[in-house]
């Protein structure tokens, strides 16, 4: 780790160089090439590639979603940006009727290495249709994966992994950390990070806490927090991947704390987060020695008021509630 | 077949110059065993419908009966190399592809040696070696990934052409309009091809459908527009021809609107009450079979000797594909977890 980075100036990297790699990488979605992006994650990259590999796209996420699945089923490698999550939900149908199974319904002949990236979650005062978690929808179905980083080197590790990977791979940034940056590998040094690792960020034996993508930065806040005011110690599990998800290093967290708190962005019925506290639940109940705990956003549409949007959002405190309580620390 | 002369005096007749087209590039091998091909797709569809009435075929099972001239004019004007994707009415077309019909029926049957193991069905029929790339079964729903493999082709310099068969029913969908639109944007080789059986499940085109001239919805994507009438397997097959090599040699896409019909419900549990009687018999006044059944004979081609005879042997086809998927195995119950993803760290639950 010898230098600092963008979030974006990650993606922006993992694309340069696997495009690089790969004559049959290719991206296209809203706004990338003459614009470089909507979020400027793909600067520079019409330049490099030219207008064959780099394609601007009208406003149509089924139709150019259904492209991508198409071309990769034809064993290209589609990188389709969405300008938002938001804007996937019109593409659901691609998503999980098309591309996820398309392996399982062709008996095993063909399958869909495709990308679907781009920036999900809260935005700041967005509104209630720009400023969604909906990864949920895609963690749901058998035939996708899920991955979300939180930090820049995480970011561009994964995403070139994303890239080479055989099977439909939903990859979900962050409007919001686009900005972040953090310590990366040099630029010359590859690496990539594998599909189904979280990534333990913060050692600790007082409690575990489970989390991902931008409220993964609430939780560092939290965890300084409870060291300082309250000498208790977190394990910090970056999940990165959600589906699949890291089953061991979870249990290999919970066992050393017994105690956990899964902390996510979106709302709290049936998410990740529910799956997750389910399966601690079940598979972890002889280690645990308090309710799993859960720190989520308020159960409301997204509202604009700028009290009210951070009322509704998950914050640093309520983290420290949560596990302050996982550890009866109040009592 | 019918060998009621009345009937056959009310029969249409072929485009003959089409005909004698098809007899001058095809030669008269060719154009015969794609007849067979049709005959062969309706007895199909005749022991696919018996079967489901036995149960041995379940869940949604769409029968071909009256538009094999559709799929087996369209798909002799590609070539070898070039790409198959249809909608969940494709027991037809996969025939017309060279598919097993043995392992097409299996696959009707849900049996593990059916195209796609029995994982499919009726309406996921799949064979990569043929070039054939499904069955796709939510309506219009494939319509961009036909304009996505297209891209594919054109991205690696090929000169292969998709063809995408679709019914009318999927015209109002948002993602016609879209693929459409990019596949023009784009200079995409893809062939649309709308069979028109006049029917989307059980409502008429006019009721649902500000234009019903459906080749004016190419207009608004300045796309080359193609009509034909589905029923007669020449004009399918030339009009076809003329479709698919404007998008080899233009790398453009095109629209090709067939006028057809069919003759069973939607699907096996659809009763087709929303249609009388007569306008079904006045349809098979067209009949594809029949009208180049007429064609054969009075060309000389065929006696009617030689025509039951190729009747007979369809029907055997069918009857020992039926044989074939009785006899086969369910899948292993081990297969359940197969095939969802290529690379998966646990075990599936």
């Amino acid at each position: 780790m010898s230098r600092e980075i963008t979030y974006r100036q990650a993606l922006n990297e993992a694309l340069f160089e696997e495009m690089h790699r790969d004559e049959d990488v290719f991206l296209m979605g809203e706004e990338v090439a003459e614009y470089d992006g909507a979020y400027k994650v793909s600067k520079g990259l019409l330049d490099e590639f030219g207008s064959d590999r780099v394609i601007d796209t009208p406003i149509a996420e089924a139709g150019f979603s259904g492209i991508g699945i198409g071309a990769a089923m034809m064993e290209t490698r589609p990188v389709i940006e969405m300008m938002t999550f938001n804007f996937a939900i019109l593409a659901l149908d691609q998503i999980l009727n098309n591309a996820a199974k398309l392996r399982s319904m062709s008996g095993g002949q063909l399958s869909c290495p495709i990308v679907i990236r781009g920036p999900g979650g809260a935005g700041g005062a967005l509104g209630a249709t720009h400023s969604q978690s909906l990864e949920a929808q895609y963690a749901h179905v058998p035939g996708l994966k899920v991955m979300m980083p939180s930090t820049p080197a995480d970011a561009k590790g994964m995403l070139k992994t994303a890239i080479r990977d055989p099977d439909p791979v939903i990859f979900i940034e962050s409007e919001v950390m686009y900005n972040f940056t953090g310590e990366a590998p040099d630029a010359d040094e590859e690496y990539t990070i594998p599909v189904g690792s979280a990534d333990i960020k913060r050692e600790g034996s007082d409690c575990t806490v489970v989390t991902w993508s931008r409220v993964y930065h609430d939780a560092v806040d939290a965890c300084e927090t409870l060291e300082e005011e309250y000498d208790i110690d977190v394990d910090l599990v970056d999940l990165r991947s959600i589906r699949p998800f890291d089953k061991e290093t979870i249990a290999e967290s919970v066992k050393k704390t017994n105690r956990v708190v899964v902390v996510e962005e979106g709302w709290p019925h049936a998410s990740v987060g529910s799956s997750i506290s389910s399966w601690i639940s079940r598979e972890l109940f002889d280690f645990l020695d308090a309710p799993v705990g859960r720190v989520h956003q308020r159960d409301v549409p997204m509202p604009y008021a700028f009290n009210l949007e951070a009322e509704s959002l998950p914050q640093a405190e309520d983290v420290v509630e949560a596990v302050k309580e996982a550890t009866y620390y109040s009592f | 077949m019918s060998d009621n002369e009345s009937e056959n005096e009310t029969l249409m007749a072929l485009k003959a110059e089409l005909g004698d087209q098809a007899l001058e590039e095809l030669g008269e091998e060719k154009v015969v065993s794609m007849y067979k091909d049709m005959v062969r797709i309706r007895r199909f569809e005749d022991q696919a419908g018996r079967a489901y009435q036995q149960k041995k075929v379940k869940g949604f099972c769409h029968l071909y009966t009256g538009q094999e001239a559709c799929a087996v004019g369209a798909i002799n004007a590609l070539r070898d190399d070039d790409n198959v994707i249809a909608a969940y009415r494709e027991h037809g077309h996969a025939l017309a592809r060279g598919l097993d019909p043995d392992r097409v029926m299996a696959e009707l049957f849900g049996k593990a040696a059916g195209v796609t193991n029995g994982k499919g069905g009726s309406m996921h029929l799949f064979n990569v070696d043929k070039n054939f790339y499904g069955g796709w079964a939510i309506v219009g729903g494939h319509l961009p990934v036909a304009a996505g493999m297209a891209f594919a082709t054109e991205y690696r310099d090929l000169d292969e052409v998709t063809m995408c068969f679709f019914g009318e029913g999927s015209i109002h969908q948002g993602v016609f309009h879209e693929a459409a639109n990019m596949a023009e944007v784009y200079d995409l080789p893809v062939v649309f091809v709308i069979e028109d059986n006049r029917y989307a499940m059980g409502t008429e085109l006019s009721r649902v459908s500000a234009v019903t001239d459906l080749k004016k919805k190419a207009k608004a994507y300045d796309m080359k527009a193609f009509g034909a009438d589905g029923q007669d397997m020449f004009d399918v097959w030339s009009t076809s021809k003329d479709a698919v090599d404007y998008a080899r040699n233009e790398s453009r896409p095109a629209l090709i609107h067939l006028d057809t019909y069919r003759y069973k419900g939607h699907s096996m549990t659809d009763p087709a009450t929303y249609r009388d009687k007569d306008e079904v018999a006045d349809e098979q006044r067209r009949d594809p079979i029949q009208r180049m059944s007429n064609w054969l004979v009075d060309q000389e081609i065929m006696a009617d000797d030689d025509l039951s005879e190729i009747d007979e042997a369809a029907k055997e086809m069918a009857s020992d594909a039926v044989d074939f998927a009785d006899q086969a195995d369910f899948p292993d119950l081990d297969s359940l977890t197969d095939d969802v993803y290529v690379d998966w760290p646990w075990e599936i639950r």
